[in-house]
């Protein structure tokens, strides 16, 4: 069997698909966030991809932007959620709503 | 023409003192008067020098383009003949006496840098009424006359009878001048100028060209006149502006002020056709009858000579009606002179008095107040008619002019007015200054400092002589035609041309000083109410028009004043504002139900925006 674009394109969107499920029906903050990770890999996979099957290095290239600026995300996403644990001593998405009147 | 500046000056200086004392000098009493002083009497030397460079009997203009708005050209222009002349000398003039006067009479008030202050305003706003070249300027003076006269009669604030006196004169004299705005434009409309000169042009041209509107277009001018001099209807404001300081009645309500009426009516004769004169002769009598009847039967030395000056403006109005301009300002200009006079000598006497204003607390003034008293009596003189003071010769050239017309029951009112004029003016003569002292203030009254009696006897000289020095001649070589210039004997011989008024003029004066005399003489308290019963009454009550007009015309104005009210709190509030409001605020709250707060909604919406996006961007 022949392994072509598509392929990858279709793995890419079933792991975007997947992430994307898991940040709106998940409760907790870390498994959302590590659903985000997912739809960013998702994205990646995406542009490795193109960069691949199009013989051109453009989508590595973002493809490493992605990578370190996710790093930096991480880091502070986390903090947020650990210093929101500590405040609220609870790190379930339906008890972050004092925004609302 | 020489100087051409120096007009300008003259209009200025006044508001330039007036600003410097209200930013500068308000701490200082002695500088901001003599500020205001030296102001008005350098603007009457000026007036001197440029008259006798130029001669009396010239006519120019000179202007300033100010505004052009499509074809309406307004210039800031000064209007300079004869008749602006001899108003710049009476402004000036008496106004200067009265501003040294006041000197004397204001010396112990706290606030008088503020009143030289509001006097200087007003004398600017006077002269820029006396000299404007077109209706616009002479408006803005108008209607700046009408806020320097709220700040004087209003200028004891702290009494509530001098605020409520300021606030009526002001508005009644806004009724006027709503009218007057409405001339003014109708005749802008009509004519396309508002320049004095090219609508006289124009009128001269074709005097039909206001056709139609003549009628109403002149009367709506007059009305102007109607609130500045005070004419029946609008006349109630000005006795009760005498809760002012004297010397403001005596420049605002006998000198200038009310002069500006009859002043804007001569200036704009060529305007009125025969029917609006007849209707303003007719309004002018019967302020003059009616004036002079409330006057009989008022006990406050002030009100009397107010009802005084409202007589004589009705003589004014009357004979400008019966085309009579020469007369009118003839005794304009006299009457400034002896009302003036009687005005700040009834000061004198009030000073004296130490503020006691009712006639009947007075008494045996004459030897206490000997200056005033002569003052006085040559003003009462004059202002009867008694020959050869200077109101015996205009008000005979006012009679003359009534005969002349062959209007039989003007000249007859206007004989009658003479009579109860003579007759009121010497009840207050007898009773504040012979018989016994009424009062304990009158044993022990005193006579007024020289800077205030030489005032009274500048003006008393010219009361005595004002009859026959040019006056009349000056303001006939431009406003009759056919006028001819009189030598000094003719002129003091004038009245003998006319023997029927004179000697019934004459007459009748004789006649009231009589009847004062007898009725008056040593009485301490007024005889007439006995004699004339409910009549007297009337007369006291000046015939309750103010309480006709609080019962009509102010109820009027609450009842429309409480329709807007209502439509304001309730339609425009409550239903208009109340609806926008009551929605936005709906929307908002239901709109805020879509905010759940949920972070995961957020999320699932925004990915939900974006596949729809894609869909249509992609797909479609």
């Amino acid at each position: 069997m022949h392994v072509g674009l598509h392929h990858y394109l279709l793995v890419s969107i079933m792991l975007f698909c997947l992430g994307l499920l898991g940040v709106i029906l998940r409760r907790n903050l870390l498994v959302i966030y590590m659903s985000l990770e997912l739809m960013l890999n998702a994205a990646n996979l995406a542009l490795v991809s193109f960069s691949r099957f199009n013989n051109k290095l453009d989508g590595q290239v973002l493809v490493f932007f992605i990578i370190t600026v996710a790093a930096a995300e991480v880091a502070v996403g986390l903090a947020l959620i650990v210093a929101l644990y500590r405040k609220r001593q609870s790190a379930h998405v339906e008890d972050l709503t004092s925004m609302k009147l | 023409m020489k100087y051409e500046n120096l007009p300008w000056l003259i209009l200025l200086l006044p508001l330039i003192s007036a600003a410097v004392i209200t930013l500068f000098t308000l701490r200082s009493k002695m500088i901001s008067s003599l500020i205001s002083i030296g102001a008005v009497v350098a603007g009457f030397v000026m007036t001197v020098i440029f008259v006798n460079a130029n001669g009396i009997h010239f006519s120019g203009e000179t202007a300033v383009s100010w505004l052009t708005i499509g074809n309406l050209q307004v210039d800031l222009g000064l209007k300079l003949d004869a008749l602006s002349m001899m108003m710049l000398f009476v402004v000036t003039g008496v106004g200067g006496l009265i501003h040294i006067y006041s000197y004397g009479y204001m010396h112990e008030d706290e606030s008088m840098a503020r009143f030289f202050a509001c006097l200087s305003l007003f004398t600017f706003s006077m002269l820029g009424i006396v000299l404007a070249n077109n209706f616009l300027l002479m408006f803005i003076a108008w209607e700046l006359v009408g806020v320097s006269s709220y700040l004087l009669i209003g200028f004891w604030f702290e009494k509530p009878s001098a605020g409520d006196a300021a606030k009526k004169a002001f508005i009644t004299n806004r009724l006027g001048d709503f009218g007057f705005l409405f001339g003014i434009l109708m005749v802008w409309g009509l004519l396309g100028s508002l320049n004095f000169s090219v609508l006289q042009a124009a009128m001269v041209a074709n005097p039909l060209l206001l056709g139609a509107s003549a009628t109403v277009g002149g009367l709506l001018i007059f009305c102007g006149a109607m609130g500045k001099s005070a004419q029946f209807p609008l006349h109630v404001w000005l006795p009760d502006a005498m809760e002012g300081p004297t010397p403001v009645s005596a420049l605002i309500h006998a000198a200038t002020m009310v002069a500006a009426g009859v002043y804007m009516l001569c200036r704009t004769l060529f305007l009125f056709n025969h029917d609006a004169l007849q209707f303003i002769s007719y309004i002018g009598g019967f302020t003059a009858l009616l004036a002079a009847l409330m006057a009989v039967q008022q006990n406050d030395i002030k009100r009397i000579i107010a009802y005084s000056t409202l007589s004589q403006l009705g003589y004014m109005v009357m004979v400008v009606g019966l085309n009579g301009p020469t007369p009118a300002m003839f005794h304009l200009t006299t009457h400034a002179f002896f009302k003036a006079l009687l005005f700040l000598s009834a000061g004198s006497v009030i000073l004296g008095m130490h503020h006691e204003q009712d006639i009947w607390h007075m008494g045996g003034l004459s030897k206490k107040m000997p200056i005033t008293f002569w003052t006085f009596t040559i003003g009462a003189l004059a202002l009867s008619g008694i020959p050869p003071f200077a109101g015996f010769y205009s008000k005979d050239s006012i009679l003359a002019q009534c005969l002349d017309q062959k209007n039989y029951l003007l000249f007859s009112v206007a004989v009658f007015v003479a009579g109860l004029t003579a007759f009121y003016t010497f009840r207050l003569f007898f009773v504040v200054f012979l018989g016994k002292e009424k009062s304990d203030h009158a044993k022990h009254a005193h006579e007024s400092p020289l800077v205030m009696t030489a005032p009274l006897i500048i003006l008393a000289i010219f009361a005595t002589i004002g009859g026959f020095i040019g006056i009349a001649n000056n303001y006939g070589s431009q406003l009759t035609p056919d006028h001819e210039t009189l030598s000094f004997g003719q002129q003091l011989l004038e009245p003998l041309k006319t023997p029927i008024p004179m000697c019934i003029g004459i007459l009748v004066a004789v006649a009231g000083i009589f009847l004062a005399f007898v009725l008056y003489k040593n009485a301490d308290k007024d005889p007439l109410p006995a004699k004339l019963g409910a009549l007297a009454t009337w007369m006291r009550d000046k015939f309750y028009f103010d309480e006709l007009y609080e019962a009509t015309v102010i109820r009027l104005h609450d009842f429309i004043a409480a329709v807007c009210g209502f439509i304001d709190r309730w339609i425009l509030e409550g239903a208009i504002i109340g609806f926008i409001r009551g929605g936005t605020n709906l929307t908002g709250r239901s709109l805020r139900l879509l905010q759940t707060g949920n972070l995961q909604t957020y999320a699932f919406l925004f990915m939900f925006g974006v596949a729809v996006l894609l869909y249509f961007v992609l797909v479609k």
